[in-house]
């Protein structure tokens, strides 16, 4: 049954898209759909794909997702300063960078998303987070929410419970929020804390804030209730049906293109090779047999790639020509860890087999890995 | 006078039939789809006809006009310059992204308002942008004029029937640099290409369109000698200039239409660390040495262990089995785990036996190894295969697992192929490469056909330390402990 009035919400939604500018029946100006995939690629191309294709003149959209674990950084964005990659790719979770501006969040399915989609024209912020505000209130009048100039909705007046996104295009803007109903609080703060040290860069900072959720307020509410009210206060504002449209973000007949949005979205260029041009200057200690050493790093990183590159060590602890070798091997490289590695092995074979000389090369390159 | 004969048969053209209308590659589709047009109003057609027939040939410079940065809504007076993509000297269209800005957690995109050529970037990147103060400077052409606030409506497209071409010449022709450098290596004149495009730039379609119709208009003679007409309503045609290609069957070679560029980059990663390694392994003077190996029983073998393997959460493949053979054989030709040193003087045989697994990951090859091999079990080596696995298709192995390799194992098998010619990897001193499990026919002891399961080894050796026998008796050795996996029990340590 479900899966009837699924494939019946496509066929309109198709009818709606291709479309546009024809008269739906129930519809007048609102129209509410919400994600069937929990992958932060494919929502975030569903927003794209809107954003590009659909004509908004007459319509607006109200679009409801929810993803498995991720982090989200905004447009501008430096993921080495916003969050800790070790800890990402150890625990799996993605790393995306999405297209609107704004701060670093982390996602999972205790979090929803909700992303209003006007015309330019018709772009307003404070609007649309006063109608969750609106909403929540509906559903439990006791909850203390508000909005504030930053865009946020603060619970009890101190916790952040909704952060704030929006991309404006030459016809079409959008205004993303999340809500915290249930998300993990313990992965959230341990993955939104940067071990990085020594970076320097004009990337959009986050500003931390203290959060909770709205579960432990009131207990007995899931992100089901919180998606199902705010979707009734949309209805009721535009004047239009409560009816969610399910839409399936792999569906290229519903959304052409779709899938090249997604690829788009996981290329390392764009999540990482986005970041505005930063620079890193770190020092650490090298413990080796009896001695400790100081080294000091010094990268200047563009598009993601390393664009010149020092490293001070004491002398004639590597022979001059295999550092000189790293760091001209290591200009141009990914500032990743993966290229690096294997960069610094293969270098590795090409040098006298000294079982001393690979302890130690080892050793500062697997601290020069741990900065990426 | 023939200004009027023209303007005349403009006008016949624009009354008949008209447009099949181009999507733009641009980002808004509106899904409009063929569409037909007619162009009944005289009076607008007859304007933009007089400003292509009339205008002078020669135009100067054109105007620059300064773009201003619109109003972003919300009250917002200042943003950020984020990212710039286009810089001085580039041709824009309109509606082709200039830059991101940033204000207070929305981005933007500014899209340009007129077509012509960035003068001037008013700000660089990370600086405050007021709205209302010009952006860029745009010089865009004389011809064309300012255009108006508002969002300019496009003129419907032309007919491209071959005598409008004539209409055209002495006119400025707009073309990206992309698409004259097409005409170009096509050998068309752009005066003589119909565009399709805003004011009738010229789109690469036309060109290619162009082209078409070129060799198209060649068409086999039908039975009873008609023209077919490329468009449906052409009844009212002027006899004369239409018809000139059309009847003639030549076999004329179709120009190759191919907009493809060479595109160079430097190389870098992964491609590096190969360049890095292969230079090296040239150095080392190579032979190979080839076998097929009847893998039947080990198939067998390894279908039985499998679920135990299973229960004990490894996957079991081949390649553990071929990892404990290889290693068993190097212990009675140690020659074949050794190193050269730079110099060719000394050679140093290694004691362990990390024999390294070359892998194909997403980004490239890596080769890491499992170390000490000699004192592993097959189900230990398949664990440790398996761990291996996993951190290299995350991307996430360490230079620990990279490094120290002795001797190494292909298995490109699992992707394809038969005999191959690997490339020993300093400084190690052979390698080899195992081709895919194939059931072939083959004889056995009592001369008769049953089906074998036959895989093919290819193994190359540094022939300054290592000769063909050895490397032929280590084969005869490996290959005998995976013919009959029992044997190895006898040797297992």
């Amino acid at each position: 049954m479900v899966f009837q009035s699924y494939l019946k919400n496509c066929l309109q939604l198709s009818c709606i898209l291709r479309t546009p500018k024809a008269g739906f029946r129930s519809s007048s100006g609102g129209l509410i759909i919400q994600s069937v995939s929990n992958d932060v690629y494919q929502n975030l191309a569903v927003e794209d794909w809107i954003h590009d294709h659909m004509n908004l003149e007459n319509r607006q959209v109200l679009f409801l997702w929810r993803n498995s674990p991720a982090v989200v950084i905004g447009r501008h964005q430096n993921p080495w300063q916003e969050c800790n990659l070790r800890l990402l790719r150890q625990k799996n979770i993605k790393l995306a960078r999405r297209r609107s501006g704004g701060g670093t969040v982390y996602h999972d399915l205790g979090n929803i998303n909700l992303t209003f989609f006007t015309t330019r024209k018709k772009y307003e912020r404070m609007e649309n987070l006063k109608l969750v505000v609106k909403a929540l209130k509906a559903l439990r009048p006791q909850l203390d929410v508000h909005v504030t100039d930053r865009y946020d909705i603060l619970l009890d007046r101190q916790y952040k419970i909704s952060g704030t996104a929006a991309k404006l295009g030459r016809t079409t803007a959008y205004h993303h929020c999340t809500l915290l109903c249930n998300a993990d609080k313990f992965v959230l703060s341990s993955v939104l804390k940067s071990p990085y040290k020594g970076l320097k860069s004009n990337a959009t900072p986050s500003v931390p804030a203290s959060v909770k959720n709205l579960f432990e307020e009131d207990p007995s509410l899931t992100c089901e209730m919180l998606l199902d009210a705010i979707a009734e206060e949309y209805a009721t504002q535009h004047q239009t049906d409560h009816q969610i449209t399910l839409i399936n973000p792999a569906d290229e007949t519903v959304l052409p293109g779709i899938n090249k949005k997604t690829k788009e979205l996981q290329t390392w260029d764009w999540v990482y090779g986005k970041t505005p041009k930063f620079s890193v200057h770190t020092c650490f200690n090298i413990a080796y047999k009896d001695s400790v050493l100081d080294v000091k790093v010094d990268m200047d990183v563009k598009h993601g790639r390393i664009e010149g590159c020092n490293i001070d060590l004491p002398e004639q602890w590597l022979p001059p020509a295999l550092r000189s070798e790293l760091v001209k091997n290591l200009t141009g490289s990914k500032f990743c860890p993966n290229e690096t590695t294997t960069l610094a092995t293969a270098l590795l074979r090409v040098c006298p087999q000294d079982d001393d000389l690979h302890s130690r090369w080892n050793l500062l390159c697997e601290n020069i890995i741990m900065l990426m | 006078m023939a200004a009027v004969t023209a303007l005349r048969s403009g006008c016949r053209a624009a009354g008949r039939l008209v447009c099949i209308h181009r999507v733009r590659s641009c980002s808004s589709i509106r899904f409009i789809k063929s569409k037909y047009v007619c162009v009944f109003d005289k009076s607008a057609f007859k304007f933009s006809h007089q400003q292509r027939l009339f205008r002078t040939s020669a135009v100067s410079r054109g105007q620059i006009v300064q773009f201003k940065l619109s109003d972003i809504g919300e009250g917002i007076t200042e943003v950020t310059v984020k990212e710039w993509y286009i810089k001085e000297g580039d041709s824009v269209s309109q509606f082709d992204s200039i830059c991101e800005v940033q204000s207070d957690k929305a981005s933007v995109t500014i899209t340009s308002r007129y077509d012509g050529i960035i003068r001037k970037l008013h700000y660089n990147l990370d600086e405050i942008a007021y709205v209302g103060k010009p952006l860029v400077d745009i010089e865009i052409d004389a011809s064309k004029g300012v255009a108006p606030e508002e969002d300019v409506v496009e003129t419907p497209p032309m007919s491209h029937e071959e005598h409008t071409h004539q209409e055209i010449k002495g006119h400025k022709t707009l073309a990206t640099p992309a698409v004259r450098r097409l005409a170009m290596e096509n050998n068309i004149k752009l005066s003589e290409v119909v565009g399709t495009g805003k004011d009738n730039r010229i789109l690469k379609e036309d060109i290619l369109n162009y082209l078409a119709k070129q060799t198209g208009a060649i068409l086999p003679p039908s039975p009873k000698g008609e023209i077919i007409p490329p468009l449906p309503k052409s009844e009212t045609v002027p006899a004369a200039p239409k018809d000139k290609a059309r009847k003639i069957p030549l076999p004329v070679s179709r120009p190759l239409v191919f907009s493809g560029k060479d595109k160079t980059e430097p190389i870098t990663g992964f491609h590096k660390a190969m360049v890095k390694t292969m230079s090296a392994a040239l150095k080392i003077p190579h032979f190979g040495y080839c076998d097929e190996i009847d893998l039947t029983q080990l198939v067998q073998l390894r279908e039985e262990l499998k679920p135990l393997a299973q229960i004990r959460g490894v996957k079991l493949s081949f390649m553990p089995f071929f990892i404990k053979a290889a290693s068993l054989g190097l212990l009675q030709y140690p020659i074949l785990n050794a190193s050269l040193d730079e110099s060719c003087q000394n050679v140093t045989y290694k004691a362990s036996h990390n024999i390294g697994v070359a892998m194909d990951t997403e980004q490239g090859l890596i080769v890491p190894n499992v170390k000490n091999v000699q004192v592993c079990s097959v189900f230990e080596i398949a664990s440790e295969l398996n761990r291996l696995q996993a951190l290299g298709s995350a991307g996430q192995l360490g230079t620990n697992d990279l490094t120290g390799g002795t001797f190494t194992l292909s298995n490109i098998g699992t992707i394809g192929g038969t005999y191959t010619k690997p490339v020993i990897l300093p400084p190690e001193v052979a390698i080899g490469a195992l081709g895919k499990i194939q059931v072939l026919p083959r004889f056995n002891g009592k001369g008769e056909v049953f089906k074998a399961q036959i895989m093919n080894v290819s193994w190359s050796a540094d022939h300054r330390i290592i000769d063909g026998a050895t490397m032929a008796r280590f084969s005869n050795l490996w290959k005998s402990y995976l013919e009959n996996p029992a044997s190895m029990l006898l040797d297992l340590k």
